[in-house]
């Protein structure tokens, strides 16, 4: 069946369409002054007017610095958090009203893991009855023997020793932990898989094993999975796309190997050349480093957002809001991107040229 | 130093021998509970207490630290020696201003009146970086962003210009493009008041840009020791390639596979026999459970010492296996085919 065009919805599953579309998602924090009459002056702007699509199959990174409004992205994308503006559509039905027994049935959809694996897992329930919950929850394998026979089944797969279902969360180390909190988030194949810094808490030599094991389980089981992190390596090896968050704005979005070869916004060129590199022999160049702190999303810049702290800003940059959108460049390198994809979408009046890049000292590429 | 605790004796660090020089530093790279901490602590006499049995020696300026009194070693401890810890938001108190908590610091090793204190605390947050030093002086911690947090504490560290400054894991809390503005602040203070430093972390980024030399430690031992270039570029430990191979690279190819070690970092109250590494080092022997190899310095190679029981010229097929892109399965296959030997 050909769907004919984009409102087609009713029964049966859609295939076509990406399975995620934000539209102009935002979110505001009201402050408050108060405590019994609590009048609202003014709101923190975390995510303010974001637009993207998750294709299926593919791994989504998002990624920013502290306070960029990634994580609230994710919650709301998760219906954790009520948008105060703006649409998340999920394969091509609109959810974000959603209430009920419809939102009971999103969930099932779209499953999370957490940063923290000491304080996401219930220290008084065995591992068993944690990754059989979301069965609970829904449901579902009502006959006992059934959900045990699962959740072996599930352990197996994120490796490890099904035999330990009925040990508790503090006999296992932090990459155990982590992958315990996979196997619940699997555990009712989940059409979207939101991993918000599964493994900033790791050490490096197991967060290794939790990056393999979320990459081969991509993989195996065609999901379709949104990367939040703040380690730009970690993203670019995990990811197909990735999203630039500042300030509760996408500035830039694209396939990975075009956005880490030739990152066209000034924000993403100064996150990149701030990335220690392991190995001493490139230290060669000076490095261009940002100055001052992201600005309060209480009251964010006029203008592009980022002009406060870009080096190319010019007067437009204040008074004029960039749109996110492909821009052209002097250098046009052939052959990126597979499906008619040439490079990054980009929100800035005066994107990055390959000479700017190499200025400020980026170490990327391979 | 070996700690009591209710489940027995830690054995935190065991053994360890490094040295720093003025202007230099030093890079102390491992995991959580590797003993990396716990070796800078016991430097500053922060580990004395009951129970905790510390041996050995620490020479600072000829005098042995662990020797002194708690008197004298105040004397030393934020005078001479100074350090910054990962948090910055528990390391300040949170209901004094910023500017009081540095006036302390100054007076506590200086006859110098509060007014003077005062200008020096200013001066001290100017030279940080942080704009607008005189007015910023009043504020407490929570008004300052994480980065501004940072700088606080070295300004606080670097009060009575010490010799010797001990970062630990001072910018992992932070966000890249403000890690990148601390060592690049940490660099220039080195450069201008000639200190020395030992910045202990987990991120091999950040030793490769701030390290002349690096100490590997695993298990509170140093198992690996070399200039910054010699182990990025020519690593001889198992544990150091180990940690080379499972993080990804900016700067590598971006399908590259990670190559994770394998279980996880041992007790320290009952370490494994022989080499601690041996659980989890691919290319262990069974003698390697019974012999506990020493830190010896390569043939040839003075400044670079490893603790390993395999042999040189495998160790060094190996690597060049792994480097070129094998798995250490690969590379154990490859060596174990160019001839078995006893």
């Amino acid at each position: 069946m050909r769907a004919s065009e984009d409102m087609a919805g009713g029964a049966g599953p859609q295939p076509e369409g990406p399975l995620v579309r934000v539209r102009d998602l935002v979110k505001h924090f009201p402050l408050t002054r108060g405590i019994v009459f609590q009048r609202k002056i003014g709101a923190v702007r975390a995510v303010d007017g974001v637009s993207f699509d998750i294709e299926r199959g593919e791994t989504l990174g998002i990624v920013g610095e502290t306070g960029c409004g990634k994580s609230t992205t994710a919650r709301l994308i998760m219906r954790l958090l009520d948008a105060t503006a703006g649409g998340i559509d999920f394969e091509g039905q609109d959810i974000t009203g959603a209430k009920g027994a419809r939102l009971k049935a999103i969930r099932r959809e779209v499953q999370m893991i957490f940063q923290d694996p000491y304080s996401s897992l219930n220290p008084r329930k065995t591992i068993g009855s944690i990754i059989a919950e979301p069965f609970a929850i829904h449901g579902l394998l009502r006959e006992k023997g059934e959900r045990g026979r699962e959740v072996q089944r599930l352990m197996e797969t994120v490796g490890l020793n099904a035999e330990h279902y009925n040990r508790y969360p503090h006999e296992f180390s932090g990459g155990q932990r982590q992958r315990i909190g996979v196997a619940r988030a699997l555990a009712l194949s989940p059409k979207l898989l939101i991993a918000d810094e599964p493994v900033s808490a790791l050490d490096v030599s197991i967060q290794a094993q939790v990056l393999n094991l979320l990459r081969d389980l991509q993989r195996r089981l065609g999901l379709t999975v949104v990367f939040i992190a703040h380690d730009l390596s970690v993203v670019r090896h995990m990811c197909d796309r990735v999203a630039v968050m500042y300030l509760g704005k996408i500035v830039e979005i694209g396939p990975s190997d075009a956005l880490y070869d030739f990152p066209r916004h000034p924000y993403t060129g100064a996150l990149l050349a701030a990335v220690p590199v392991a190995d001493p022999s490139k230290h060669g160049s000076e490095r261009r480093l940002l100055s001052g702190d992201v600005p309060s999303p209480a009251s964010p810049p006029s203008g592009c957002r980022f002009h406060t702290r870009c080096p190319k800003a010019q007067e437009l940059c204040s008074t004029r809001e960039p749109l996110l959108e492909e821009k052209s460049s002097p250098v046009v390198e052939g052959s990126l991107g597979g499906d008619g994809q040439a490079g990054t979408r980009v929100a800035c009046h005066f994107p990055l040229s390959r000479e700017e890049l190499a200025q400020m000292g980026v170490r990327s590429g391979g | 130093m070996v700690f009591p605790s209710e489940d027995g004796v830690v054995r935190a660090v065991d053994g360890i021998t490094y040295e720093v020089h003025g202007g230099r530093t030093l890079g102390i790279v491992g995991e959580s509970g590797s003993g990396k901490t716990v070796s800078s602590l016991t430097t500053l006499g922060l580990t004395r207490r009951e129970g905790a049995r510390i041996s050995g020696r620490i020479v600072f300026e000829g005098k042995d630290l662990l020797t002194l009194g708690e008197e004298e070693l105040r004397a030393v401890r934020g005078n001479d020696i100074a350090m910054i810890f990962q948090d910055p938001l528990s390391s300040l108190h949170p209901l004094y201003r910023v500017g009081r908590q540095l006036v302390e610091t100054v007076r506590a090793h200086g006859d110098v009146s509060k007014q003077q204190a005062r200008q020096r605390a200013i001066e001290l947050l100017g030279l940080v970086g942080i704009p607008d030093p005189a007015r910023r002086v009043d504020s407490f911690p929570h008004e300052f962003s994480g980065g501004m947090r940072q700088r606080a504490m070295i300004a606080m560290a670097l009060a009575n210009e010490p010799k010797l400054l001990i970062a630990d894991e001072p910018t992992t809390a932070l966000d890249v493009t403000v890690q990148a503005q601390i060592l690049a602040l940490m660099e220039r203070l080195q450069r201008e008041l000639g200190m020395a430093i030992v910045m202990i972390t987990h991120d091999l980024g950040v030793v490769a840009e701030m390290a002349d030399e690096i100490a590997v430690m695993y298990a509170g031992r140093i198992v690996e020791r070399a200039s910054a270039a010699r182990i990025f570029a020519a690593p001889e430990h198992p544990y150091t390639w180990g940690l080379l191979k499972s993080i990804p690279r900016l700067d590598g190819p971006r399908e590259a596979e990670l190559v994770p070690i394998p279980g996880t970092p041992p007790s320290l109250i009952s370490p494994p026999s022989g080499c601690h590494f041996h659980p989890r080092c691919p290319y262990s022997q069974p003698e390697h459970e019974r012999v506990d190899p020493a830190l010896e310095p390569l043939a040839g190679e003075p400044g670079h010492q490893v603790a390993c029981l395999l042999q040189a010229d495998v160790r060094a097929r190996l690597w060049r296996r792994l480097a070129a892109g094998g798995t250490p399965a690969q590379a154990l296959a490859e060596v174990g085919q160019q001839g078995e030997r006893a």
